[in-house]
């Protein structure tokens, strides 16, 4: 018999119940339909273990290695401390190192994390400011010996939580966190396999993270970025893209304008959209890794029209930035 | 007796199966406009959900189920021309992965009996 910690609450697993018809017998309300492993609506996170291998039957890998399982199919094998899969609590508490403008809106942010805190590159967090402003941003850096993340904030006109980071947050001020969520990382499949990664404003940020991530684990196959802005002060990390460019011969870079758009441009910039540039760039997309990141619509359409030249579902990543874009 | 699911090559012939098939709904302008979940899990999941069923493999969706999965699109217009299109896609996709005439015969049948369910007829 195993006992489920759930929202600070234990509650004993029968003989060969499932996690899901424990919380159901409960009277919690736990999301579900099919109740056979099937419909994966009723998909939760194992915090401090393993799930059964096979109540991670059918999850994405990337889902898989968050610790995600189907809670209709988890007979524990121990005790088992669960929770929701947007786990957005505030249970870390991070202390600024750093702060540096990266072009005239976009601050790099870097923050020293608990030692407890995993993450993986591409991933987010939540932050909370001083007058209880929460927003969710991306991890460009991969992780490292020294414990810190880095974040690239856009400040945003009248953005109460973008303002308070640029003008009142100070170095060694502390900064409430969340753990490390969502499933946009790199997931080395095969190392062969071609990669597209395609952003938009800071949308670049998880985009950075997840291409150091696979240039450190030797990926071999063309990695290919695309980052879009409306004009070239838009864009940022030209240079040290540009410099892995020259140091890796499997990467290439796009940074493209969809603004106005001239000849000096012409030399450094595609003209265009980045995702409609990156479309136009190959004639079919059969069996690429693509991730896209930035704005919701953007990323919305890119991940039809990507699918339809021949990415296959389980190989396509977003992270669509809902919160930067809401009026 | 092995089951149609089974034949069919199970879970197996449900991911040969999902791409394809969800590239001909999201080609088709009549349906398109009903998918268009973003989450990406969550839209791989749900084609899953329908192959896996139409295919005769395990699940525990009732008629009301159904029912209640697609009254929102039958609110938005979902009607006969339009399963009719799933249905000739879902034929479509069989054929394509060379799967014998009677099996694909006999997962059509088991959509068909959905009919009156998923237009809430
Ligand atoms: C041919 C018979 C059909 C079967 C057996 C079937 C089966 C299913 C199943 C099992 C699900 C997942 C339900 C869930 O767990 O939430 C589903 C969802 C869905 N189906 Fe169907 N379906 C059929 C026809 C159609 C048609 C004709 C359309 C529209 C043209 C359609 C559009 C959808 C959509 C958009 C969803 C997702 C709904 C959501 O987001 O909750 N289906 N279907
Ligand atoms: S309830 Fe459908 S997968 Fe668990």
């Amino acid at each position: 018999m195993a006992i489920l910690n759930y929202q600070q609450q234990d509650y004993i697993c029968q003989e060969n119940e499932t996690v899901l018809d424990t919380l159901l017998r409960e009277n919690i309300a736990i999301a579900h339909g099919c109740r056979q492993g099937v419909c994966q609506s009723c998909v939760m996170l194992s915090v401090d273990s393993n799930p059964p291998k096979n109540s991670q039957h059918g999850l994405r890998e990337n889902q898989q290695q968050q610790h995600h399982f189907l809670s209709c199919l988890c007979i524990p094998e121990q005790n088992m401390q669960i929770a929701d899969i947007e786990q957005s609590d505030f249970v870390y508490e991070f202390k600024v190192l750093a702060k540096q403008m990266l072009n005239h809106n976009t601050l790099l942010l870097r923050l020293l994390h608990d030692d407890k805190f995993t993450f993986k590159s591409g991933q987010f967090i939540n932050l909370k400011s001083v007058d209880n402003v929460t927003r969710s941003y991306s991890i460009s850096n991969t992780p490292n010996q020294q414990h810190y993340i880095e974040l690239q904030i856009r400040l945003l006109e009248n953005g109460r939580f973008s303002g308070w980071v640029h003008n009142d947050l100070k170095i060694g001020d502390n900064v409430p966190a969340s753990a490390a969520l969502g499933g946009c990382f790199y997931n080395k499949k095969r190392s062969q396999q071609q990669l597209l990664l395609v952003g938009t404003g800071s949308g670049l940020a998880p985009l950075y993270g997840i291409l150091h991530d696979a240039l450190e684990q030797n990926h071999e196959g063309t990695i290919h970025l695309f980052h879009g802005g409306r004009k070239a002060e838009d864009l940022y990390l030209n240079d040290e893209l540009t410099q892995l460019v020259i140091e890796n011969k499997n990467f290439h870079y796009t940074p493209c304008i969809s603004g106005d758009y001239n000849d000096e441009h012409r030399s450094h910039y595609s003209q265009g959209r980045a995702n409609e540039v990156a479309l136009s760039a190959y004639s079919n997309l059969n069996d690429w890794q693509v991730y896209l990141c930035g704005h919701p619509e953007m990323v919305k359409q890119m991940q039809t029209q990507v699918f339809l030249k021949g990415v296959n579902l389980d190989d396509i990543y977003i992270d669509a930035f809902h919160c930067l874009y809401k009026k | 007796m092995d089951s149609l699911y089974e034949k069919l090559g199970g879970e197996d012939a449900v991911n040969s199966a999902v791409n394809i098939f969800y590239r001909k709904v999201l080609k088709d302008e009549t349906i398109s406009q009903f998918f268009n979940d973003t989450d990406m899990n969550k839209q791989i999941a749900k084609q899953k959900a329908f192959l896996t069923m139409a295919f005769g493999g395990p699940n525990n969706y009732t008629g009301m189920d159904m029912r209640k999965a697609h009254a929102p699109l039958v609110k938005k217009g979902l009607n006969e021309s339009h399963f009719n299109a799933v249905a000739g896609h879902l034929q479509a996709t069989l054929e394509e992965l060379g799967v014998a005439a009677d099996l694909v015969k006999e997962v059509m049948v088991v959509a068909g009996s959905t009919h009156d369910d998923i237009l809430g007829l």
